[in-house]
């Protein structure tokens, strides 16, 4: 009985499937990425980007028309440059991270709402080019299974100098010479989920996904591949929560799982043991010398 | 000498200032309309004629719901000397940009003595804004309209009256077409899925279901157990086509389709026409174009 409401769904509709296939590759590679954004002080990168890559699809447009290819790969292009500007002036200059994006997607932004006036077009890119977790056709199946398996393989490979980057960024300096080659490949991978989140999934699941629980996971422990694990267990469980109850529910499906992922985070915010309020209410016990 | 030369060049300017307007009143200054979609333009135009120059918000392909507008719709908004809106929460953007041009034009309400009817939706109660798919209120949209330029222009008035009524001969001929070809569509096959709720008027005036997973605006999302619903829907009914629309991701219909199996029939211009070009320009040939997709998806 219970195989029934809790497998039914999914076996008896390929399209959830699809959607679960979709959020789990997206949940295994956000979420890590989102840990380290919040660490970095970046945590809102991933709304910033989903208007900085504006002017990139919008090019596309101009070359190509409406068709999904070119508006994504000119986002694409776009989020990078935005990215790799916004990571050049923070290691350049006095503005931090923050800052520096902050600027340059405002200035994307603008000018991509100028490309679009001036060829006076009626249509709405980003309502175009943002998809929706119930309709993953095979190849937008693919590009999540290829984004999420080249990011986590860039991540085991460069794991120990992000984390050191993150943490100590002179440390590293200091020691080694792949501080920027670090910095830059982790802002590629971070554009690269985002932007092929938005086109498979929408703006909401994308940046969601990454963020909140990740945000959720850092106050539930302190050690980093805790973090990191936990982090991706509750964006996979939000997601196939998520499901159930909109198939059942009737409720929009990636809101949905987003106010998962957001029950889950205000628990962690009340009773989180590395950080969470309650740790007011009744705190440990201090150490003793 | 030299005050001489300064008097005939200060005489030669004045004439040819005066020239200019001369040649500018040869024209007749055309009424300067603006409607807020493609359709309603239409429709401008056709009653219009030659006294109005007509243009449209939201051009040919795009979607009236979800529409963000322009300092420039402002300027043109201003420069009017008359509006039209569709009305019936179609646009939900037009009320402040109206205030914030700050335009004298009068907005003429096309829908206004429309029977309007509501959303089959889920429980909630939804005015459906797509009047304009059922011929029969195409008419009073006309009718509507010459009576808004009449009010703004009398000098044109019979010229409006005129046009409007070779319209709504035109519009009678097409209700007649239409007609006829749906009735060679048998009734239980009258029932297709599509985007979003758009043909509410047109399933009621001509027979036919539709069936829709986004509700009736493009805002709103789909939910999970709505996809269910029409993919168990359509395997229990043996519903033969999905049909695209102009305005929306077609994603999620093929998604629907590849899993129910029912083919894709075509793409219904649902909420804007093509462009001029293409095979919606006007209203008439979108829905003639339209009658064309379903029968050829339902008839075989």
């Amino acid at each position: 009985m219970f195989y029934d409401l809790l497998i039914g769904p999914f076996s008896d509709f390929a399209f959830m499937r699809r959607a679960l296939a979709g959020t789990v590759a997206l949940a295994a590679a956000g979420p890590p990425l989102g840990v380290f954004l919040i660490l970095r002080r970046m945590s809102l990168t991933g709304d910033a980007m989903s208007h900085a890559i504006l002017p990139g699809a919008a090019l596309g447009y101009l070359v190509a028309g409406l068709s999904l290819g070119p508006l994504t790969i000119g986002g694409l292009a776009a989020g990078l440059i935005v990215a790799a500007g916004s990571g050049v002036v923070a290691r350049a200059t006095i503005l931090r991270e923050d800052a520096s994006l902050a600027a340059f997607y405002l200035i994307s932004l603008a000018l991509g709402v100028t490309i679009i006036s001036l060829r006076g077009s009626n249509i709405d890119l980003l309502h175009v080019l943002f998809g929706s977790v119930l309709a993953l056709d095979d190849s937008t199946l693919i590009l999540l299974a290829v984004i999420a398996s080249v990011t986590l393989i860039v991540l085991a490979l460069l794991y120990r100098p992000l984390v050191m980057e993150t943490v100590d960024a002179g440390f590293l300096a200091s020691v080694s010479g792949s501080s920027g080659f670090v910095q830059i490949a982790f802002l590629t991978l971070v554009v690269m989920n985002l932007v092929g989140g938005f086109q498979a999934l929408g703006t909401l699941l994308a940046v969601g996904m990454m963020m909140l629980p990740a945000a959720s996971a850092m106050l539930m422990t302190g050690d980093m591949t805790l973090i990191i694990l936990a982090a991706v267990v509750q964006g996979m469980l939000a997601g196939y929560a998520g499901l159930i109850i909109s198939f059942y529910a009737g409720l929009p499906t990636g809101p949905l799982i987003i106010l998962v992922a957001g029950i889950f985070y205000l628990a962690a915010l009340v009773f989180g043991p590395a950080g969470g309020l309650l740790r007011h209410v009744k705190p440990g016990r201090h150490l003793e010398a | 000498m030299a005050r001489f030369c300064y008097v005939i060049t200060f005489i030669l300017l004045w004439l040819s200032a005066a020239a200019v307007p001369q040649a500018k009143a040869e024209g007749l200054p055309k009424l300067p309309v603006v409607a807020t979609f493609s359709i309603l333009a239409d429709f401008a135009r056709n009653v219009g004629g030659e006294r109005v120059e007509v243009t449209a918000l939201v051009g040919s392909n795009g979607d009236t719901h979800v529409y963000q507008p322009k300092p420039d719709d402002a300027k043109k908004l201003a420069a009017a000397r008359l509006i039209l809106v569709n009305g019936l929460g179609l646009e939900g953007w037009i009320d402040r940009l109206i205030k914030a041009s700050g335009t004298k034009a009068p907005v003429i309400v096309a829908t206004k003595g429309i029977r309007s009817q509501q959303m089959s939706g889920e429980g909630h109660i939804e005015l459906d804004p797509h009047a304009w798919q059922s011929i029969v209120n195409a008419k009073i949209y006309a009718a509507n309209i010459r009576d808004g330029l009449i009010a703004a222009d009398p000098d044109g008035a019979s010229t409006y009256r005129a046009n409007a009524d070779a319209y709504l001969s035109k519009l009678d001929k097409l209700e007649q077409e239409v007609e006829t070809a749906i009735a060679k569509i048998p009734p239980e096959k009258r029932q297709i899925i599509t985007t979003h709720d758009a043909f509410g008027y047109f399933g009621r005036a001509y027979g036919f279901r539709f069936i829709a997973p986004e509700g009736v605006s493009t805002e709103t999302e789909a939910s999970a157990r709505d996809v269910a619903k029409i993919i168990r829907q359509i395997k229990a009914e043996k519903i033969p086509a999905v049909f695209l629309e102009n305005v929306t991701d077609p994603r999620l219909l093929e998604r629907i389709a590849a899993e129910s199996g029912a083919k894709i029939g075509g793409t219904l211009y649902s909420d804007a026409l093509s462009a001029p070009d293409g095979p919606a320009g006007t209203y008439i040939e979108m829905m003639r174009n339209n009658v064309r997709e379903l029968s050829a998806a339902l008839t075989n």
